[in-house]
């Protein structure tokens, strides 16, 4: 029995699964707003353009986060505003800006003669690297991003359901739409630490749709997708320590197999 | 808002370009409290773009556009219901009716403000008025084209709002159900409510509305509905439609 509690015992684990349970709680919030909305590609293009802040904090010599979010933040409004000044679809929006950014980052590492920012770290993820400060980080965005998430309820899913007559009956369908892409920047900020830029599209958008398989109402729906994002954190964490595997690739894995089982019920159900 | 004298929606001039594709072309007519004004012209006639500019949802190209006193984006938050065409959203949307027609009040709520009786009651009251109290725990996915409809009709109730404009209501459904919204709607327009909606069903165009609008991107004819299927304004389209392919006017 002690030896599954193992992993609880150092300070790092600690921090990683206080941390994996936030990442897990706010990514499958958002993602709620992801999966409803079609928002699936924004995880991925947004957590890509993000490099390029990171390889800007690096020249610049100040806090990758900090690098990453405004970047994040940036490319979020940017597609939002392309979108609906150029009338042009929002998954080829995301596609154009999010290479784009990628491709910034890319050239301006290219310009650096030695660059030991550790790569590996941030395409993958380090959950066990997390330190105290940087749960701080986590904290307090977690908080701001829930706040908005209150604030603006009724808002969110009015306009995820119908935002054509969400807007005729004087609903701020513009500002709501900007405030949410803000918001998924900043979760994917969040979840950059621990799973990393290639696998943080799968934690917003998974756990989401697998509760979406199960449920037939809003809220049943953002609270099972909670519940499973939390499981998947912290599982795929748990048994990343005894399989010896990359904690990031462990949780999507988790995830996947967690989205698969909901498919399957949704059809013993049927049947 | 006042019943006065003044009309619930003044539209003069009012031109609707997309792109360079001319919408709707220097359209002029007045709305009153009280009446309920049916549109009616063949597909790609601007109808939807009509009651699209009134809600605010489009920006006119040139002409003025009064919706309640003031400009349509002016208008205060819940004071103008909008009911599209059902294919205009997605209905596997993780909701029940009873959901949907509660939408109808967030537009007047503050974030703070918890859905008390008062907003349950007006749900209840919307959905006993389209027949569907008893569906309102059903997934809205589950529904019929024409229970579809009549939950979109609810949710526009539900909001109280002091005008309403519908996007053929009656498209798909049966009898039974259109003779349902008529009444649901005659009743509103009774107390009061300026109502503008588009309908492809001229046989019925006498029960349903005070005065018809013929439109093909000009304002082809509007009176008593009686007077304006006699004139032959709406068949005279409807044949060169069928003849030619496509709508023409002759100028």
């Amino acid at each position: 029995m002690s030896g599954l509690l193992v992993p609880f015992q150092y300070a790092f684990m600690q921090r990683a699964f206080v941390a994996a349970i936030a990442v897990g709680l706010l990514c499958s919030i958002m993602g709620t707003y992801v999966v409803l909305r079609k928002l699936s590609f924004i995880g991925d293009g947004i957590a890509h353009a993000s490099f390029a802040g990171i390889v800007i904090a690096y020249m610049r010599n100040f806090d990758y986060y900090v690098g990453a979010a405004i970047v994040a933040v940036l490319t979020a409004l940017g597609i939002g505003y392309v979108h609906r000044r150029g009338n042009i679809s929002l998954d080829t929006t995301i596609g154009v800006l999010f290479t784009a950014a990628f491709a910034l980052g890319v050239f301006l590492m290219s310009q650096l003669k030695n660059y030991a920012v550790d790569l590996q770290s941030f395409l993958f993820g380090d959950i066990l690297g997390v330190s105290p400060k940087d749960l701080i980080f986590i904290g307090a965005l977690s908080l701001l991003i829930a706040c908005a998430v209150i604030v603006l309820w009724r808002g969110l899913l009015y306009t995820s359901f119908d935002p054509v007559v969400a807007k005729a009956s004087g609903t701020h369908v513009e500002t709501i739409e900007y405030v949410l892409l803000v918001m998924l920047a900043l979760t994917i900020i969040v979840a950059l630490q621990s799973v990393g830029i290639i696998l943080v599209a799968a934690l917003l958008v998974t756990p989401a749709a697998a509760a979406y398989q199960l449920t037939k109402r809003f809220v049943p729906m953002m609270v099972l997708a909670a519940v499973l994002g939390v499981a998947c954190t912290v599982g795929g964490l748990y048994l990343s320590y005894f399989l010896r595997s990359s904690s990031g690739a462990t949780i999507v894995l988790l995830a996947t197999i967690l989205f698969f089982v909901a498919i399957g019920l949704k059809h013993l159900r049927a049947a | 808002m006042t019943a006065g004298e003044s009309a619930a929606v003044d539209v003069e001039h009012l031109v609707v370009r997309y792109d360079r594709t001319v919408a709707l072309d220097d359209v002029t007519f007045e709305l009153h409290f009280g009446e309920a004004i049916g549109i009616v012209g063949p597909n790609g006639s601007g109808k939807s773009t009509l009651l699209k500019s009134i809600a605010g949802l489009l920006t006119p190209a040139a002409g003025t556009l009064r919706v309640l006193g003031t400009q349509p984006k002016r208008v205060p938050a819940g004071a103008l219901a909008y009911v599209p065409q059902i294919e205009a959203v997605d209905w596997t949307f993780p909701a029940n009716v009873w959901d949907v027609v509660s939408m109808g009040r967030f537009s007047r709520m503050q974030f703070w403000q918890r859905f008390d009786d008062a907003d349950r009651q007006a749900v209840e009251t919307a959905l006993h008025a389209v027949n569907m109290y008893d569906l309102r725990n059903r997934h809205v996915a589950e529904l019929s084209g024409g229970q579809q409809q009549r939950v979109f009709v609810a949710r526009a109730i539900a909001q109280r709002p002091q005008l309403l404009l519908l996007d053929e209501p009656t498209t798909g459904v049966d009898a039974e159900t259109e003779e349902a919204l008529r009444r649901v709607v005659r009743s509103l327009v009774d107390d009061g409510m300026p109502v503008l909606m588009t309908t492809h069903d001229l046989d019925r165009v006498g029960v349903w509305f005070d005065r018809l609008l013929v439109l093909d991107r000009r304002v082809l004819a509007i009176g008593k509905p009686d007077d304006v299927v006699e004139s032959g304004a709406y068949t005279s389209i409807r044949e060169h439609t069928h003849t030619h392919g496509h709508a023409r006017i002759t100028r």
